[in-house]
Parts: structure tokens; C-alpha cells; sequence
């Protein structure tokens, strides 16, 4: 389905707008991540009472919920790679770049879970609520790696700053939460660190030969007919 | 129609929220457990004594509609 | 209801008792006589029963002296097929009349709850006892094989060992230990005798208020109200521990003063310094004061006290009172159930504070803070230990003030060398979780 913004053959608006809400959603969802551990790690000040941490946390989570939001409906009305819009929730089944954009799904799917059982907290109770939340952790590496994977912007500076400041981000949070966290399972904590931390240095040694490399378009599974052509050797 | 604030304890880990949000009615004690004032929550309070029952974490704070005892 | 009333003396529960062993069925159908025929229409006995309990005036031997008639009609109202739990758990350490009723009366109890099950449809009858009490459990197990008519359409009578604990045996910790939870209480709000054991309305009664049940059955309410006295029918079982000659369990009438309990157990081995009445849950009350005091709830409520589940301890003036209470306020912290912090660290603080007053690091800035905590502690948990705690704690800073403020100056006393009276038994298995 496509609109008729703009009458060219190239990206139009809706391209440039599901980047750009794309990234805004991974900015505001790492916030929420920062948020989410400064709230349960108690901090409070009298400048900051612990009801406006949790209220900025619920804030910045619906917000990145709407860039969201967004962000998949535009990248479903765009008609230059003509993403249906189903592959937002069911993962992995689209012709565009399947495994990266099914990341986006997965963690768009967690997301909603999140979400709903937060809504729902009153009737669902507390111990349903607190063990879907936990996936909310797993729901920021998945979006990660579908805007590295997916993201047309990868290769710019601002880009690889961006998302060097996310994973320093998490990486800090996910670090205090496991230092001071569970006091009896200590395994278990050091486990999440571990992972936390080989995540961090897995993307970094990742990048340069994966999105950062030559020809990552068509090795992530962009569909040929959307492929600039291959730049024609001069012959010698 | 009158309401009371209920605190479920095994649920409470002493967030403290509440206190901070409806001080009217909540103060912490010692280790941070909340002390409720047992008198009903008057009209001008009722929004803000809701407020403080959703910010729970845990959910252990309820507001409780009850009837005026008739006596 | 009954054929001919025995007279109005003591012993009652505890006639026939002998020196050991469990009284035989036949031994108790011949003493008491056979368990009432119960009529043939259900509601006939059942409302006759609750008539007859309505009109002795019975309330509940466990602690709460709940008047059983309301309890029994509350079951019965409720919808779903009910559940009895007779309650012998006793976690109270100074208290031991439940244990002796199950050891040597099984009988007794059996027939009380039977007779309510029949009155509120009970599909299914629990006997509940404490894992460590196995004297009391192999007795109770024995007796029910000796009875016939439990196998004729009567309700599924079960025993079940509950974990040992203070908290362990209060209502809640019984049904959610019997619905696969741990013995802790829940603290929900819906109350058992709607919603309880398998969701069912649960009647649970102490096992000495269904083994009155099971005479008042017999003999009716009128006999079970010639003894008693000031307002409060009927005997019951008091568990008199301390410094007395022969510490046991004694059933008295109602309104029986101290001073007779004590001379019925050979009188005190010491001068007395106080009674502690009801319990770690109780209160002290000096003993001039004490010996005069009838046992009887009207009279001991003028002086903030109850019999709670039937405990009176003597405690002599050789022994150290800021010790004592110091033991069991650490003990009665290691109790709590871990489920609230109020409790948990409330109780933590009274007793390291009781602790430092009676080395003599704490001073009377400590003993206005153990008062500050103890009144903190009460109303806010999932049960009444911390109300329970507080009350003993703060009346003894009352009774004994005069001790504790001389240790907080100058330090632990003669008395403290002492091993301490009260009890405080120690779980084979670790009871607190972390």
C-alpha cells in the first residue's frame, strides 16, 4: 500500500520518518532501561522523590511506545520496501531483511506484553506484572541489533554515537542493578553481568565486518530489486 | 461515603511512595514501613490518597470504599 | 439432650483421667457417655446443637474466646460443602493442655468435631497437630481407628502434622499449611469460615472448645452453666508453669481465682515476684495483684489482661524478670513469620534493645524506645504476633520497671547468671526464612 507523498522513485517521507522514530524509540527505551534501574535501586533525593522516578520511567516507557508506534506504521505505509504491516509482530516471516527487522518484532512483542500487564497491573496482581517486566530487559539487545541491522544510518557518526551512548547506557544500569541486587544469588548475578558485558563487546567486534562493512545491504537480506546497483569497475 | 486506606504487609517492601505522595495521612517509621492514619480520607484527599494506592509498586496499598458505620 | 446431667463439679473434661496412657473408647462412652444420636434430619441436630451451644455460652479455648454458637452458624451459612479443622497445634510453649487433651482424651475431641461437622455439613474433619507433639499424633491416630462410625457415611476424618512454629498454629497458617502452602499466615481478606481450606468455609475450633462441645452435647447447656462465675460459664484447662510444686495442666472454673490455681498445684516453691497471664501474647500482672485475680475474661480485661489460651506462669523473685523478657522477646523475634517488615525488624529491635538494658549498655533512652517500638509494632502485619509481642513487651517494662531501669545503670544481675524459666524451645529444622 503506498500513499502518494511524493511522487519519486527513491525513499520518501515515511522512510525518513520511520528512521528517525526508530531511533527516537531506542533512545527513549534505553532511557526507560536507565530509568527502570534508578527506580528499583531506590534512589531519592528531595529534588527527586522516588514518585517522579517512577513516574518518568512509565512516561518515557509510553512515549517510546508511540515513537514506536509510529515508526512501524511508517514503515508500513512507505512503498519502497513495502513491509506489511504483520511483520511487526510476527517475527522473521517477511521478505525485508527478515532476521533483522523479526528482531524489531520480537522485541515489539515483548514490548506489548510489557506494556498491557502494566496497564493491567490492578486486575492481573503483582507477581504476574513483576515476571513479564523482566522481559523488558530483553527487549532492548533485540532492538539493538534490528537498528543496527535494519538501519539505513548505521554508517554515520551520529549514528555510531547514538548507539555507543545506548549501550554505555544499559551496560552502567545493568551493571549497578547486578551489583546490588538478589544478595543470594550471587551466580545468578554474575551470569547477567557476564552476558551484559560479552553483548557489549560482541556488537563492537560485530560492527566493523557486519553493518559498518562493505555490501551489508544485500548479506542482511535486502530483496535484490531494491539494491543500488554495484558500482562498475572502470575497465583497466 | 467514606474511604480507608489498607496496607496488605507481607506485600509491602517499604518503597515509601506513598508517604511521599499523600504525607496527609502517611509517614514512614523507622525502617521505612509506612505508619497509616486510621481516619477515613476525607473528599479534598480522595484524588491523592488514589494517587499514592497506584504508585504502589507492590500494589500493597488499597483504597477501600466503605459505607459510614451506622451505629 | 441428655439422659441425666452429672453434677455440677469438677472434673469435667478431665474425669477419668489416669496417670498415662490414652483413654480407650469404652472407657469414655462409660464416663461420658454415648455420643448423642443424632437426629435423623440434619437440620434438626444441627440447629438443636447450635441452640444448645448458643444458650452454655461456650467461647473458643485457642485464645480468641470467639463464642463458638456464632462461629459453628457462620460455617453453616456460607455456601460450599464445609471443612473442620480441630485445632491442637498450640504453638504457645508455656501452654500444653492441647497436647494433653489429644495424648489422653483423643475421644473427647473426636466426638466435638464430629458433633459440629454433622451441624455444618462438614464433608471433611482435620485434626491438626504439631509435628514435634508425636506422642499426641500417634494417640489421636490410634483413636480414630478404634471408632466404627467413622467409617458409616460420617465425614473423612484426616490427621495432619503441621510444622512447628509460634505462628504456625494461628488460623490462617493451618489452612494455607493444608492448601500446600507453608504454616504462615496469609493475611488475606476473606475470612476462613467463608473461604479456607480447598476454598471451602473452614470451621476451625481449638481442640478443648470441641471437646466441650462434645459433653454440652451430652449434658446440655444448663449443666455446662452451674459452674463458672462472674459472667463466664463452664470450666476450662489452664497450663500453670514456674515456680510452683506441681506445674501442670489443671481445669478450673471459670472465675477461679489465681491463688486457687496455685494451691490446687501444692502451692508456690518461692516467693512470687509476678504472673505472666495468657501467653507470650499476654500480660504481666504483679503477683499481690495477681493471686486475688479471678480467671475470668470480664475481671482480667479491668487489668489489660486475658487468659488467652488458657497459660498462667508463676514467676519467683530469685529469678531475673528483665532476663526473662529479654529471652523470649529474642526468641518471639525469631518467631515472626518473615513476612512483614514491621514485625521483622520491629521485634529484631525490641529484642537487642531488651538485650543491651539488661548488660547495662542501654539506658533509659532505650527502654523509651523499646515503648516507641512496641507501640509501632501492633496492628501493622498480616497476623496479631506483632500486636501479641508488643502487649507482653510492654506491660512487662511496666510491672517490671523498677528492674529494668536499676539494670540499664548498673548492669545484669545475680538473677541473670540463672538459666531463665520461661520457655523457649528450639525447632529441630530451621523455621525462619531469610
Amino acid at each position: 500500500m503506498s500513499l502518494p507523498l511524493a511522487a519519486t522513485v527513491g525513499p520518501s517521507a515515511y522512510w525518513y520518518l520511520t528512521r528517525s522514530t526508530g531511533t527516537m524509540a531506542m533512545v527513549l527505551l534505553t532511557l526507560s532501561v536507565v530509568l527502570g534501574v534508578i527506580d528499583v535501586q531506590r534512589y531519592s533525593s528531595t529534588r527527586l522523590p522516588r514518585f517522579i522516578v517512577d513516574g518518568m520511567h512509565r512516561s518515557v516507557s509510553l512515549l517510546a511506545v508511540v515513537f514506536l508506534v509510529v515508526h512501524i506504521v511508517t514503515a508500513a505505509l512507505d512503498s519502497f520496501a513495502s513491509i506489511p504491516l504483520i511483520d511487526a509482530v510476527v517475527p522473521f516471516a517477511g521478505s525485508y531483511r527478515p532476521l533483522w527487522l523479526g528482531l524489531g518484532a520480537a522485541s515489539f512483542d515483548l514490548v506489548i506484553a510489557v506494556v498491557i500487564t502494566s496497564l493491567a497491573r490492578k486486575r492481573l496482581g503483582y507477581r504476574a506484572w513483576r515476571f513479564t517486566h523482566w522481559f523488558a530487559y530483553a527487549s532492548w539487545p533485540l532492538a539493538l541489533l534490528h537498528g543496527l541491522g535494519t538501519g539505513s544510518d548505521v554508517k554515520t557518526t551520529w549514528m555510531i554515537a547514538i548507539s555507543g551512548g545506548c549501550i554505555a547506557a544499559v551496560l552502567f544500569s545493568v551493571c549497578i542493578r547486578v551489583a546490588s541486587g538478589w544478595p543470594g544469588q550471587v551466580g545468578l548475578r554474575t551470569a547477567a553481568a557476564g552476558v551484559a558485558v560479552c553483548f557489549a563487546g560482541g556488537v563492537a567486534l560485530w560492527l566493523p565486518g557486519g553493518p559498518l562493512g562493505a555490501g551489508w545491504a544485500k548479506r542482511s537480506g535486502t530483496p535484490t530489486s531494491l539494491l543500488r546497483p554495484a558500482a562498475v569497475r572502470s575497465p583497466r | 461515603m467514606t474511604s480507608r486506606l489498607r496496607v496488605n504487609w507481607i506485600a509491602c517492601e517499604a518503597h515509601g511512595m506513598c508517604a511521599e505522595l499523600l504525607p496527609e495521612r502517611i509517614t514512614l517509621d523507622d525502617w521505612g514501613y509506612p505508619i497509616i492514619d486510621e481516619r477515613p480520607i476525607p473528599p479534598e484527599l480522595e484524588a491523592h490518597a488514589r494517587r499514592a494506592a497506584d504508585a504502589c509498586p507492590t500494589l500493597a496499598l488499597a483504597l477501600a470504599a466503605e459505607r459510614a458505620r451506622r451505629r | 439432650m441428655s439422659v441425666s446431667a452429672p453434677p455440677a463439679t469438677l472434673p469435667r473434661l478431665l474425669t477419668g483421667m489416669t496417670s498415662s496412657g490414652a483413654m480407650t473408647l469404652d472407657h469414655h462412652f462409660e464416663i461420658h457417655g454415648a455420643l448423642p444420636a443424632l437426629a435423623r434430619r440434619r437440620r434438626d441436630s444441627a440447629l438443636a446443637l447450635v441452640n444448645e451451644l448458643e444458650r452454655s455460652g461456650l467461647r473458643g479455648r485457642g485464645g480468641a474466646a470467639f463464642p463458638t454458637a456464632v462461629k459453628v452458624t457462620a460455617v453453616a451459612a456460607a455456601r460450599g460443602r464445609a471443612v473442620v479443622v480441630a485445632n491442637g497445634c498450640e504453638g504457645e510453649p508455656a501452654s500444653h493442655k492441647d497436647r494433653l487433651l489429644l495424648e489422653r482424651l483423643p475421644h473427647l475431641v473426636i466426638d466435638g468435631a464430629l458433633l459440629v461437622a454433622h451441624a455444618v455439613d462438614a464433608g471433611e474433619v482435620v485434626i491438626a497437630v504439631d509435628e514435634q507433639a508425636t506422642r499426641a499424633a500417634r494417640a489421636t491416630d490410634k483413636a480414630l481407628r478404634e471408632r466404627s462410625d467413622l467409617s458409616r457415611g460420617a465425614p473423612r476424618v484426616r490427621l495432619v502434622t503441621v510444622p512447628s512454629g509460634y505462628v504456625s498454629g494461628q488460623e490462617a497458617a493451618i489452612v494455607n499449611f493444608l492448601n500446600g502452602g507453608p504454616a504462615k499466615p496469609t493475611g488475606g481478606p476473606t475470612p476462613i469460615f467463608e473461604r479456607g481450606v480447598k476454598g471451602r468455609p473452614t470451621l476451625m475450633n481449638n481442640v478443648e472448645t470441641l471437646a466441650h462441645v462434645a459433653l454440652i452435647a451430652r449434658h446440655g447447656a444448663a449443666w455446662f452453666r452451674a459452674l463458672g462465675a462472674y459472667g463466664e460459664p463452664g470450666s476450662t484447662l489452664v497450663t500453670l508453669g514456674g515456680a510452683v510444686a506441681q506445674p501442670g495442666v489443671f481445669e478450673i472454673e471459670m472465675g477461679a481465682s489465681i491463688a486457687s490455681l496455685v494451691d490446687a498445684a501444692g502451692g508456690p516453691t518461692a516467693q512470687l515476684r509476678a504472673f505472666m497471664v495468657g501467653g507470650y501474647a499476654g500480660t504481666w500482672v504483679p503477683a499481690d495483684i495477681g493471686y486475688q485475680l479471678p480467671l475470668s475474661p470480664d475481671e482480667l480485661r479491668e487489668f489489660g489482661a486475658s487468659l488467652g489460651a488458657g497459660i498462667v506462669f508463676a514467676l519467683p523473685s530469685t529469678a531475673c524478670p528483665v532476663a526473662e523478657l529479654a529471652f523470649v522477646a529474642r526468641w518471639l523475634s525469631g518467631q515472626s513469620a518473615g513476612q512483614c517488615g514491621p514485625c521483622v525488624y520491629g521485634l529484631e529491635a525490641i529484642a537487642a534493645a531488651l538485650e543491651q538494658v539488661r548488660v547495662g549498655v542501654g539506658g533509659e533512652g532505650t527502654l523509651a524506645q523499646i515503648r516507641r517500638w512496641a507501640a509501632l509494632a501492633s496492628g501493622r502485619g498480616a497476623c496479631a504476633h506483632p500486636d501479641g509481642v508488643a502487649r507482653f513487651i510492654t506491660s512487662g517494662t511496666e510491672v517490671f520497671a523498677e528492674e529494668l531501669v536499676d539494670h540499664a545503670h548498673r548492669g545484669p544481675c545475680a538473677g541473670c547468671v540463672q538459666r531463665h524459666l520461661l520457655p523457649t524451645p528450639v525447632a529441630p529444622t530451621a523455621q525462619r526464612a531469610t
